[in-house]
């Protein structure tokens, strides 16, 4: 008959499969208290689907028929090549458009109006050539008047929506990853506590900074670039075991992360699990593109977890940078693969 | 510094490129005093690995004095005179602790690259492209090398370059074919292909107790060393049928255990040998594995085969019915230099293995490219080229006349 000590035993054998939360465990439950809200949120994205399906069929249309199309615009020269330029950005906003949700709509949206200045620079140049049938194209650029300050409508909302819903998700990009760690989670922890050192495995991310308060200022590299700030807080610590932050309320990116340090059956170390959950500017569709730029968000933390295991266990990251070479290849050379990380 | 760089297939050149530095404080340099062509690196030279790239410094066979260490090495200093392991092994993971240091966590920077092609990445190596860490190489003047804490064996005076280079790759290779075997007393082994890997694992194997070692190539200068130091019997496969041979030598039950020393780019005269010729060229097959398939079929039942070859990707027709109803192991993997260092030293140093005996070519570094050409086309008599930086007055331009000790 097993008693509690070998039971207790058996269970450091023996793995206990259990229930693993998901990311998703950091969506929260809709609030029901603000019906107006909602019923704004409704027309809104209503708005939105119209101008992501609108986006499509003239995109589709500048591609296929980009003669038709300068035609009815009272252009006489085809300027095939130019329209056809233009259907494709029209096309990728009402697919970026449809592809998302809420909040992640709004940099299509922006991306819209964009493209509506463009047209509108493109047929007040027309306007000006005296082959062009004016009336025509008079009348194109009211058409695209209106759908401007449809664009501009839209993104004014989703703007006001977002800074009042600040602390709430609506979209979240979950990802978890999991690595085994030959150390113990204690150590594991220890390592990650000093928040400061996130940077030295995180490869995205330019610095952290922990203030008296105990809150934290984060730099991140973005696609194309560009960086992105937020402060944040600790949620959930538990030493050894478990730590959770979240980006506070107002931040440029909504970013909450937990990671457990889990003793793995066995002996076999510390089973690092990381959730993360954050905003992925323009949906889907944006993280397609930042997976073609080459910094897809799942393959990133990975990567930086990776980086945390080299170094907890052999105290440095393994390099090549630096390192001696032949003549590099000019595509190599162009695209920065002379060395490797 | 001088260097051997890969500019694409049969594109090998000698060039002025930077010196190493070191990079990590557990980094060493090494003035590389000898270095060898690898039959491993003939698969890089004809073009068949993905993952190179242009000015890729080639090599992984290499020894040489220690000129620097960084902060983190204190079993090394300035003036050591060590051989150096081809894989590269941080000494604290998971496979390190278990001595499979071939199989490391932490080495490949490029650990995802790998990841895709093989389910998971094994170590970094030196000068073997990028999938395995984009690592510059040992055929040059000098290399730097990670971990150097973990990797180098310190040599004591009295051995010369020649008796311990190989050390670092082709002496613990053939020996881990040969181990992988699990010879019993008496085993007959087969071994398939009398390159370096081949001569050492046949001589391994009868270290290891086997009774007899039937060693089966094509070129007379490779079968006689496999004689003459060996001890094994020869079979050459453009004269005899190798099943029908194994069968009469054995009573029909067929060796104990097979070593398939050849690898992927095996060669097969006739129908069947141009099947996988014309599939590489393809590319519809990446590797041909015409030794392996032979090794399978001739083993004999609950025996062992054990692949010393590298292969790279996938393979095509293998029988693998004769596997499972015949209960066959399979071993494999790239050597874990690290763990036979020691031992294998030892019996270089007791006299029981002279290494040696397999080189057939001196060069210089310069003449690399020249090099690469004569061990491919094994013209000569070429069984192995060892390279030597920077030391010019022994040697002449070319090749010294090819003697089989």
């Amino acid at each position: 008959m097993p008693t509690s000590e070998t039971s207790h035993s058996n269970a450091n054998i023996r793995h206990r499969y259990r229930e693993r939360t998901t990311a998703s465990g950091f969506r929260s439950s809709s609030n029901q208290s603000v019906k107006t809200d909602r019923s704004r949120q409704l027309d809104i994205s209503m708005l939105t689907q119209g101008l992501g399906w609108f986006s499509v069929a003239l995109g589709t249309a500048e591609l296929l028929f980009p003669r038709g199309v300068t035609n009815a615009s009272g252009v006489a020269r085809p300027h095939s090549g130019l329209t056809r330029l233009f259907g494709a950005r029209e096309l990728a906003s009402g697919i970026g458009i449809l592809t998302s949700r809420g909040q992640a709509q709004a940099p299509w949206i922006k991306a819209r109006v964009a493209g509506d200045a463009l047209d509108l620079a493109a047929l007040g140049l027309a306007l000006l050539a005296p082959r062009n049938r004016r009336s025509l194209t008079l009348l194109s650029i009211l058409a695209v008047a209106g759908v401007t300050a449809l664009d501009v409508l839209a993104s004014q909302e989703l703007q006001r929506q977002r800074t009042s819903r600040a602390d709430r998700f609506t979209f979240g990009v979950p990802i978890e990853t999991t690595l085994l760690v030959n150390q113990t989670p204690q150590a594991c922890y220890d390592f990650w506590r000093k928040l400061e050192n996130l940077p030295t495995f995180m490869h995205h991310l330019e610095s952290v900074k922990v203030a008296d308060d105990g809150t934290s200022h984060w730099v991140s590299k973005a696609p194309l670039g560009t960086h992105v700030e937020w402060d944040a807080e600790i949620t959930d610590d538990r030493p050894g075991a478990l730590l959770s932050w979240k980006s506070l309320p107002g931040s440029q990116i909504h970013n909450s992360g937990t990671v457990r340090f889990e003793e793995y059956v066995g002996g076999r170390g510390t089973l690092l699990v990381v959730n993360l959950v954050y905003d992925a500017p323009g949906g889907p569709m944006g993280a397609a593109l930042a997976r073609v730029l080459g910094e897809e968000p799942k393959v990133q933390i990975r990567d930086d977890l990776r980086r945390f295991k080299q170094l907890i266990e052999t105290g440095e990251i393994p390099t090549t940078r630096g390192q001696p070479a032949g003549r590099r290849s000019r595509l190599s050379r162009l695209f920065g693969k002379g060395e490797t990380p | 510094m001088k260097a051997n760089c890969w500019y694409g297939k049969h594109d090998l050149r000698v060039e002025e490129v930077p010196d190493p530095k070191i990079l990590n404080p557990r980094d060493a340099i090494l003035r590389v005093t000898s270095t060898a062509i690898c039959g491993s690196d003939l698969h890089l030279y004809n073009g068949f690995v993905p993952g190179m790239m242009e000015g890729d410094i080639m090599g992984h066979e290499f020894m040489g004095e220690v000129v620097e260490v960084g902060k983190g090495v204190k079993n090394l200093k300035v003036g050591d005179r060590v051989v150096n392991p081809f894989p590269i092994a941080c000494g604290s993971c998971f496979f390190c602790q278990g001595q499979e240091y071939s199989l490391c966590e932490n080495s490949n920077p490029n650990a995802q690259f790998a990841e895709k092609l093989w389910g998971h990445s094994p170590a970094g190596l030196f000068g073997y492209t990028h999938l395995l860490g984009g690592y510059a190489g040992g055929q040059a003047e000098y290399a730097r090398v990670p971990y150097a804490d973990v990797g180098p064996i310190k040599i004591p005076e009295g051995l010369s370059d020649d008796q311990v280079l190989f050390l670092s790759d082709v002496l613990p290779t053939g020996y881990m074919g040969a181990e992988n075997c699990n010879i019993r007393p008496g085993d007959t082994v087969a071994v398939w292909g009398c390159g370096p890997v081949g001569q050492f694992a046949i001589v391994s194997a009868f270290l290891l107790g086997a009774g007899r070692v039937i060693a089966i190539d094509r070129f007379p200068e490779r079968l006689r060393m496999a004689r003459e130091h060996g001890f094994a019997d020869t079979l050459n496969y453009e004269e005899v049928n190798v099943q029908e041979a194994l069968k009469d030598m054995t009573g029909g039950r067929g060796p104990d255990s097979c070593i398939d020393a050849v690898g992927m780019e095996g060669h097969l005269p006739g129908v069947l040998g141009s099947y996988d010729k014309i599939k590489h060229i393809m590319r519809l097959e990446t590797d041909r594995p015409i030794a392996l398939r032979q090794a399978l079929m001739a083993c004999r039942n609950g025996g062992t085969v054990s692949v010393a070859g590298v292969y790279g990707g996938l393979i095509d027709k293998v029988p693998f019915g004769a596997i499972v109803n015949r209960a066959l192991t399979i071993k494999s993997g790239q050597t874990h230099v690290q763990r036979y260092l020691q031992p294998l030293l030892e019996r270089i140093q007791k006299g029981e293995i002279d290494p040696s005996f397999i080189i057939t070519h001196h060069m210089a570094l310069e003449d690399a490219a020249k090099g690469f050409d004569i061990f491919l086309k094994k013209q000569q008599e070429c069984v192995k080229v060892v390279l030597k930086p920077g030391d010019r007055s022994e040697l002449g331009k070319g090749s010294s006349p090819p003697t089989v000790h």
